[in-house]
């Protein structure tokens, strides 16, 4: 669905690779700038493409260009070395014969001067490092060596930032405590992001794009929101799936402790969060608390609805439910309701109906 | 006891020896190791094999052929003859190269599995962080390898000072050139001066004790060090 984008504005990528319990053949176009994550089972073949992307890997055949520049094809491959990338192991893999300044330097001394965007002063505050650069790495915890590893990868300039399920060996508090640097590192810097996952809440909460894989195919590519209300691919289909949408504060209640947030003519509140007026969010709204009306709901407690169109019904999992994937502005929502709802309300495509929103979670 | 200066001979000659076969040999088996460890080529087996050789052959057999292929009818001897350098046989280069074949294995096999120790990731990891093939092996294989390296060069040295059988076969007994200590303690005993033997015998005893214990105490500072 990307590929209306100019050459010079988006990554492509064709990887054949054969093994022998497992076969990759992936390929997929992706907008040049924000975050496109890879998302699929374990086993699919995500952080092979990632390694592949990187030049780790020997794929028997290969394309990749990012951004009008071509590395990999059938007459040219460019070493790892030499591929402008940051690539973030699932494991830290700092090197245990450095300590961590000499960690975080090793690849910035290896760029020329001329090419350090990221100051090592800023990088090292940016990811709160400065009481630990004479540490040696094994004195630190899990969350602070993954904190160490980003900052090593980003010293080197890099114009395509691979991170392959960088929260995976971390515990519950190291992924809390990493997390609000990933979602700032993105804002601020402005190159691509590659970011395999296996968790949707990951993808919810981070990526703007997605790419979706099974057995080393690509599934499905395309914009967050348009993918995972999909009723015809599995994300969908989850005990948790979920829309996101993207919003924007309006206004705040202190007196009931409320932040509202508009999108596309719609208004939700969500608990008072001292966000500034205008600011952009991301507003992550489950399946299973979506419900439908005919009429505008009153004295009712659900206070967040608004009108949407229906876009289409598909059975779900469970044979008495199915899922309304309905439209509000250029946005998707999901609906998980019964059948005996859809023949009772006589829900129909194309129909407007009142969804009331019994939870809105505020993603960033 | 007499400390004559015929004996003193042997001692520096055998630590000049121990010298130059291990600087060889780590130059010889770091580059070997690194290749055994990393290459995928389907004949590696056979390479390896040839280098652990010296860990089960009598040294009178690796003496035996190293003297025919180094004497006036093997292919080397002549290479070295037509090249100017004469014959290598009861010569004290004769001996270093014996030595470095004889104590190969002993320096090969603890780099090797060092470099394999190390694994693939820290390696990866410096590559995405923009350092060249020979950038790596130098500021990652090596330094992560050091212990490997100390412990390949200690058992080349003391491997080198303990050698008689390939010594003997290759290097004779010619006092300043190629009489090493052991070969000079063999002497003693046939004579029936012990005395002399104890001298040289209990002081390569003492001195090559002191050299391990050194060095297994520098670099052992932590057990099982994680990576």
């Amino acid at each position: 669905m990307d590929d209306n984008l100019p050459a010079d504005q988006r990554i492509s990528a064709r990887f054949k690779l054969k093994r022998k319990d497992f076969a990759l053949d992936a390929s997929f176009t992706a907008p040049g700038k924000g975050v496109t994550a890879l998302f699929g089972p374990s086993g699919s073949g995500k952080t092979t493409l990632l390694r592949c992307i990187a030049g780790l890997e020997n794929p028997d055949r290969a394309h990749f260009a990012i951004n009008g520049q071509c590395w990999h094809d059938d007459n040219k491959n460019l070493a790892v070395h030499r591929r402008p990338i940051a690539y973030v192991f699932q494991e830290p893999s700092l090197f245990p014969h450095l300590n961590v300044r000499e960690n975080m330097a090793y690849g910035w001394r290896r760029i020329p001067k001329q090419q350090r965007k990221l100051g090592f002063d800023d990088v090292t505050a940016w990811l709160g490092l400065e009481a630990f650069l004479e540490r040696k790495t094994e004195e630190l915890s899990g969350g602070q060596r993954q904190r160490v590893a980003i900052a090593r990868a980003l010293l080197t300039s890099p114009e395509l930032l691979l991170m392959d399920e960088p929260l995976a060996s971390l515990d519950a508090s190291g992924k809390a405590e990493i997390l609000p640097y990933l979602e700032s590192l993105w804002q601020e810097l402005d190159i691509p992001v590659l970011y395999v996952s296996h968790s949707p809440e990951e993808v919810q909460q981070l990526a703007d794009h997605l790419i979706l894989l099974d057995q080393g195919r690509v599934v499905a590519a395309g914009e967050l929101n348009t993918l995972l209300t999909d009723p015809l691919l599995a994300i969908a289909h989850f005990e948790d799936a979920a829309a996101v949408l993207e919003a924007r504060v309006v206004g705040h209640d202190k007196e009931f402790h409320l932040t509202s947030l508009a999108f596309d003519g719609a208004q939700v509140s969500v608990s008072y969060n001292g966000l500034p007026i205008g600011h952009k969010a991301r507003l992550r709204i489950c399946a299973r608390d979506v419900s439908l009306a005919l009429v505008q709901p009153l004295q009712i407690s659900i206070s967040n609805s608004f009108t949407v169109r229906v876009l289409s019904i598909d059975p779900d999992r469970d044979p008495s439910q199915v899922l309304v994937r309905c439209e509000i502005g250029g946005q998707h929502l999901l609906a998980r309701i019964t059948r005996r709802s859809v023949h009772l309300l006589n829900i129909e495509v194309g129909k407007h109906l009142y969804a009331q929103v019994k939870s809105v979670a505020l993603m960033k | 006891m007499d400390f004559t200066q015929f004996d003193l001979q042997p001692v520096w000659l055998t630590l000049r020896l121990a010298t130059i076969t291990t600087v060889l040999l780590l130059c010889l088996a770091t580059p070997l190791a690194w290749w055994l460890a990393n290459t995928r080529w389907r004949y590696r087996q056979v390479v390896n094999a040839l280098v652990a050789l010296p860990l089960v052959l009598p040294p009178t057999v690796l003496g035996f052929y190293l003297l025919l292929l180094l004497g006036p009818r093997g292919w080397v001897g002549q290479m070295t003859e037509s090249l100017g350098i004469g014959l290598l046989p009861f010569t004290f280069s004769g001996l270093v190269i014996a030595s470095v074949i004889y104590s190969l294995p002993f320096a090969v096999q603890p780099i090797q599995n060092a470099f394999v120790a190390i694994g693939r990731r820290p390696l990866e990891v410096a590559a995405t962080l923009r350092a060249s093939p020979w950038d790596r092996f130098v500021s990652v294989a090596l330094p992560l390898a050091k212990p490997g390296l100390i412990t390949g060069a200690v058992l080349g040295f003391a491997h080198t000072l303990g050698e008689f059988g390939v010594v003997l076969m290759i290097g004779g007994n010619i006092p300043g050139q190629t009489q090493v200590l052991s070969v000079a303690i063999f002497d003693h005993v046939e004579a029936y001066e012990y005395a002399a033997a104890h001298v040289l015998a209990a002081s390569m005893l003492g001195f090559s004790f002191i050299v391990l214990l050194t060095l297994y105490w520098r670099t052992s500072p932590r057990p099982l060090e994680r990576l």
